[in-house]
């Protein structure tokens, strides 16, 4: 059930360059269930910046009715958001969208999870839900640079971690899928998050394999009314989804990427 | 008394408050947060001949206090619309107003025709304003002879009373109001977006896919009320206010400028209850500034002596 409420922050920390660790309390988080769901973040109460910004859930915590969100600051929205210190209220519409299928990945299988940048944090709360599961997690990790680099310890709790960074400055030097390849990586069903060339890239390396990936589109409502965030469906002029109540996650081949 | 309830051509409304065309879908997605039934009306997402994709994304970008769209009439089709979409919305008791676009006057004349045949269609609302279609549209929304013509010949085919969405991106929105009264239209509806552009700074090229959007939210809303402020003073059709509406106070300064009723755009998107709390927040308002039914506040900026009666004891 989707409902919309005033957040208490519990913490808030700088995690690596621009990119912010916010964690929030509230009655929300009763409703927040799947991994790879978003919810929508209003930094002001103000009209400027006028609308939400869709941000992942990266840790969802039930029992201490918490959930964590990592975002990076980009703009105006962002920067607001960044200077919330424990106790401020975030305004917050959610849960939101379909997450991950954990269905997907058979129990004692194994489940490669690669992330792209900004795009890492709800593959945290699928490792998490996969390894509780059974199933086995491996995880490739890429971003632009040392300093942009997160969660790289707290991936490798779950199993091996792999972090590839495109000025080769920490891990591997290149992309996450020279790391595939270099390491022949299997997998049994692969979950992806991050830019868009990255998904197409895994979509077009393993055209039969089941592959998910979790886009992320401009939005306005972030409710499927709106219809900005609309992708066009393989072999029709007219059909669509709405990345954000048809997903933000699709089995790759179901949108074109 | 409902002190809410307004009587419109082919509407009785129990209060004067609906979503605006376009921001809020055919209602799926809101009826998830609140009953419909509890809203005015629902003015519907613009309805076509054939199915529409619309522009490619980026189609929406930010600006201070607002945003812009180029969403591009993305719909189902008429067909669609008849047969899901409409049926779908008749189990809530609330009027429908009817959006139509079309790239022909045929294609308006028969989207009109077929839609308005609907049960629960009570209005229809003529878009010849969106800024975001190559062909028809604010083609037709900006040369007055033109738009006069369309009104007339949906008129005669139409089965309910004809609102028309007039364009804000015209230099004489008075004598626009004033072909389309003439021509038959029983309401109007204003404003529709402005169109506007925003530049990516590191890139050097326009944000949105499209070049162009249409600019809503609280940015426009001082434009909206001058632009109602001025019509209603021209035509003896009442208008259906909209743009940048966030709270019951903008409702009322829409009233006040000549609306007779306002419609929700942008505002759905920041809060999906923003309709049924400024539905909630009215009654007080009218507490707080003694005023009996909101119908009186209708045009009070410029009515004469107006002013006196409702200053507080």
């Amino acid at each position: 059930m989707i409902g919309r409420e005033r957040m208490t922050v519990a913490s808030q920390r700088r995690i690596a360059e621009r990119t912010y660790e916010l964690t929030l309390a509230g009655r929300l988080v009763q409703q927040m269930k799947q991994p790879g769901q978003f919810v929508h973040v209003k930094a002001t109460a103000m009209a400027d910046p006028l609308l939400r910004r869709p941000l992942s859930l990266c840790h969802i915590d039930r029992e201490r009715g918490q959930c964590t969100i990592i975002y990076r600051q980009e703009g105006k929205g962002t920067a607001l958001l960044s200077q919330k210190q424990p106790g401020d209220a975030v305004d917050v519409l959610g849960p939101l969208g379909n997450g991950f299928p954990l269905e997907a990945a058979p129990a004692g299988g194994r489940a490669l999870l690669v992330g792209g940048g900004i795009g890492v944090p709800p593959l945290y709360e699928l490792a998490k839900q996969l390894t509780k599961r059974g199933v086995k997690v491996v995880s490739v990790l890429g971003f632009q640079t040392k300093a942009a680099v997160f969660y790289e310890e707290e991936f490798a709790a779950f199993g091996a971690t792999y972090v590839a960074t495109d000025d080769g400055s920490h891990g591997t030097p290149g992309r996450v899928t020279d790391v595939i390849e270099a390491r022949s990586l299997e997998f049994d069903v692969l979950y992806a998050c991050g830019p868009k060339p990255m998904l197409r890239a895994l979509a077009e390396r393993f055209p039969n394999r089941p592959v998910y990936v979790s886009l992320e589109e401009r939005m306005g409502c972030g409710v499927g009314a709106c219809f900005a965030c609309v992708c066009h469906v393989p072999g029709s002029e007219t059909a669509y989804k709405k990345v954000c109540s048809d997903g933000p996650v699709f089995r790759a081949g179901e949108v074109v990427l | 008394m409902n002190r809410l309830a307004v009587e419109l051509p082919g509407l009785s409304l129990k209060n004067p408050i609906m979503p605006a065309s376009g921001c809020f879908g055919f209602g799926r997605e809101y009826a998830q947060f609140y009953d419909l039934s509890v809203l005015g009306a629902i003015m519907i997402k613009a309805t076509t001949k054939e199915p529409r994709f619309g522009n490619p994304t980026p189609r929406v970008a930010e600006t201070p206090a607002g945003m812009l769209n180029a969403i591009g009439l993305q719909n189902p089709g008429l067909d669609k619309v008849l047969a899901e979409e409409l049926p779908w919305l008749e189990q809530f008791d609330v009027p429908i107003i009817a959006n139509i676009a079309g790239s022909t006057v045929e294609e308006y004349v028969e989207v009109a025709e077929a839609i308005s045949k609907a049960p629960n269609v009570h209005a229809l609302e003529l878009n010849i304003s969106c800024p975001n279609v190559k062909k028809g549209g604010i083609a037709f929304g900006t040369v007055p002879d033109v738009a006069a013509e369309l009104t007339r010949l949906v008129k005669e085919v139409s089965a309910v009373p004809v609102y028309v969405k007039l364009s804000p991106n015209v230099s004489d929105i008075v004598a626009m109001a004033k072909a389309i009264e003439q021509a038959g239209a029983d309401g109007l509806t204003m404003i529709n977006t402005l169109v506007g552009m925003r530049i990516d700074v590191k890139t050097g090229r326009p944000v949105l896919a499209n070049g162009t959007g249409g600019l809503s939210g609280p940015a426009v809303k001082p434009i909206a009320i001058r632009m109602i402020y001025d019509v209603s003073q021209a035509v003896s059709i009442p208008i259906i206010g909209m743009g940048g509406i966030q709270t019951a106070e903008d409702v009322l300064e829409f009233f006040y400028a000549g609306a007779s009723a306002v419609a929700i755009g942008t505002a759905n998107f920041v809060d999906p209850f923003v309709c049924p709390t400024i539905i909630a927040d009215l009654p007080a308002l009218l507490d707080e500034l003694g005023i009996g039914h909101i119908s009186e506040c209708i045009g009070r900026s410029w009515k004469t002596g107006a002013h006196a009666v409702h200053c507080r004891a």
